[in-house]
């Protein structure tokens, strides 16, 4: 069982949330001419990091926020949680 | 190489089996190859196979991190079917049920297939309509189907939950009699006996740390046990493909998941069937030990565990109780977990690459043990004819750009849509 820090509401299970994958990827700006290489990046194609992974959640039984969560993708231990608009450095 | 028949069998009894030939060797890696296969699954290992056995290039190495048979092809629920309606997965498919109906003869190895059926259930009518739309595609491209009603399925698998008050009543199946289980470590070890005995290294404990590509062409890659050189570099490492992709600078449709599987106590026979939940995420069969082989679905965030988390499990074996109570009677035996390519259409990739002379075969999702033979044979004429064959030109790298994905579930790595 997995345990997260939602910044909102504190340590809650793992069977509150729900996963949104990779939270590096960034959707190519508006009103701008976007290459078919742009949409395949933000669509498809992912690094699928093995170790540290920065990624999406959404505390979808609680307060309903999405957050980011800094987790091992090997050791599934979880350093940091992140605002959505904070910026993690 | 060591014949296996009765007669070897009763020979060999009289010198105690001390004296079996190794059923394949342990070799140092030479200087150079004309083909480099990285991991030995049962994807390599069949690719391995046929690229000596259709294409006659034997000067070629298996370059495995772990040992033969550690991987998933030692970790799946050992079913073969080939139930899928779009072109591309049932052609491709078909085209295996062939290989596993020859294969213990092939490898002169008993790979136990057995052609018991699978029956994927249905509860409701536009469930059944579904079915029969697939079944009907099916049908057209040469595999069997059969759409059977609520009593035949109670016939079939009379202790699945038939009350009237379920949340989910069995209205019915598809049915695949062709389709069936095989032992998994078999296939993996009848494989790396006959492609060692044609002159293929099967090098393990070797990881691969790098690549040399000289001006946009494959030259040899590095490993933990020196370089090695290669005219042509396939990969098949299913879970780690993303690892070695990085270290060409690639990024690929992929993602790491987890996906776990559990076997019960042994219990007498139950089950004659392959048998899916078709409202949820829940499949089942019986080993031939007794055991009740179950599993389900990922645990849902990238991972490269190799081992499960229990709300997962929990969440699977609740659906199984729902589909067959009496599940809930028996004590889990082992539970285990493996790490899958999931792609983004659920369809696999065997293709060329940018770099010359190096080929990809990943994107198995949930499905990498039954297209074992059919990957390694179309895989190895991808390599050695330099293009790729009608049966794998629909699992192509660029359809992601090019639009033209496989949209046989539509779910790739976000199973919670479905």
């Amino acid at each position: 069982m997995l345990y997260i820090n939602c910044p909102h509401c504190g340590m809650r299970s793992q069977n509150e949330f729900s996963y949104g994958g990779d939270a590096s990827v960034k959707r190519p700006e508006l009103n701008k001419e976007v290459s078919d290489q742009e949409w395949d990046n933000f669509v498809y194609n992912r690094k699928s990091l093995r170790g540290k992974h920065l990624e999406l959640w959404q505390h979808i039984s609680g307060c309903r926020q999405w957050i980011k969560v800094e987790r091992d993708t090997v050791t599934h231990e979880i350093f940091r949680t992140f605002k959505a608009d904070e910026e993690v450095a | 190489m060591q014949k296996y028949s009765i007669f070897n069998l009763v020979k060999n009894a009289f010198s105690n089996h001390e004296n079996w030939d190794l059923a394949w060797k342990d070799p140092t890696p030479k200087e150079e190859y004309d083909v480099v296969i990285i991991g030995g699954g049962g994807h390599g290992l069949a690719t391995a196979y046929y690229l000596a056995k259709e294409h006659n290039i034997t000067n070629v190495a298996i370059i495995e991190k772990g040992w033969i048979g550690g991987g998933n092809v030692g970790r799946n629920t050992t079913i073969i079917r080939s139930n899928y309606m779009h072109d591309e997965n049932g052609l491709f498919s078909e085209f295996g049920m062939d290989l596993w109906r020859k294969m213990s003869q092939d490898l002169n190895y008993n790979v136990m297939f057995s052609p018991r059926g699978i029956i994927n259930l249905a509860h409701s009518d536009a469930q059944m309509n579904a079915y029969a739309r697939r079944g009907n595609s099916m049908r057209l491209n040469g595999i069997d189907a059969v759409l059977l009603n609520r009593e035949q399925v109670r016939e079939i698998i009379p202790m699945a939950d038939f009350s009237e008050n379920v949340r989910f009543p069995i209205f019915g199946g598809l049915m695949q009699p062709s389709a069936g289980t095989a032992r998994h470590d078999a296939v993996a070890w009848g494989y790396a006996r006959q492609a060692d005995s044609m002159g293929v290294d099967i090098i393990q404990n070797c990881e691969v740390t790098g690549f040399d590509v000289v001006a946009g062409k494959i030259k040899g890659i590095r490993t933990s046990r020196g370089n090695i050189k290669a005219k042509k570099v396939g990969i098949c490492v299913a879970g780690s493909t993303n690892i070695l992709a990085e270290k060409l600078n690639m990024t690929l449709p992929i993602e790491t998941h987890l996906l776990q599987a559990c076997v019960s106590e042994p219990v007498k026979p139950v089950l004659d069937n392959v048998v899916t939940f078709g409202a949820g995420h829940f499949y089942v069969s019986q080993s031939d030990k007794g055991e009740m082989v179950m599993g389900g679905d990922l645990d849902g965030y990238n991972s490269y565990a190799q081992r499960g988390n229990l709300p997962t499990l929990q969440h699977v074996l609740t659906e199984g109780i729902a589909m067959m109570p009496f599940l809930s009677k028996l004590k889990m035996l082992r539970t285990w977990g493996g790490i899958m390519d999931m792609s983004m259409d659920g369809s696999p990739i065997i293709d060329k690459t940018h770099i010359e002379g190096l080929y990809l075969n990943c994107g198995w999702c949930y499905g990498g043990f039954k297209a074992t033979p059919a990957s390694g044979w179309t895989f190895a004429h991808t390599i050695a004819q330099d293009r790729v064959h009608e049966l794998n030109a629909g699992y192509s790298l660029n359809r992601f750009n090019t639009g033209h994905l496989i949209d046989e579930k539509g779910l790739g790595t976000k199973t919670w849509i479905s």
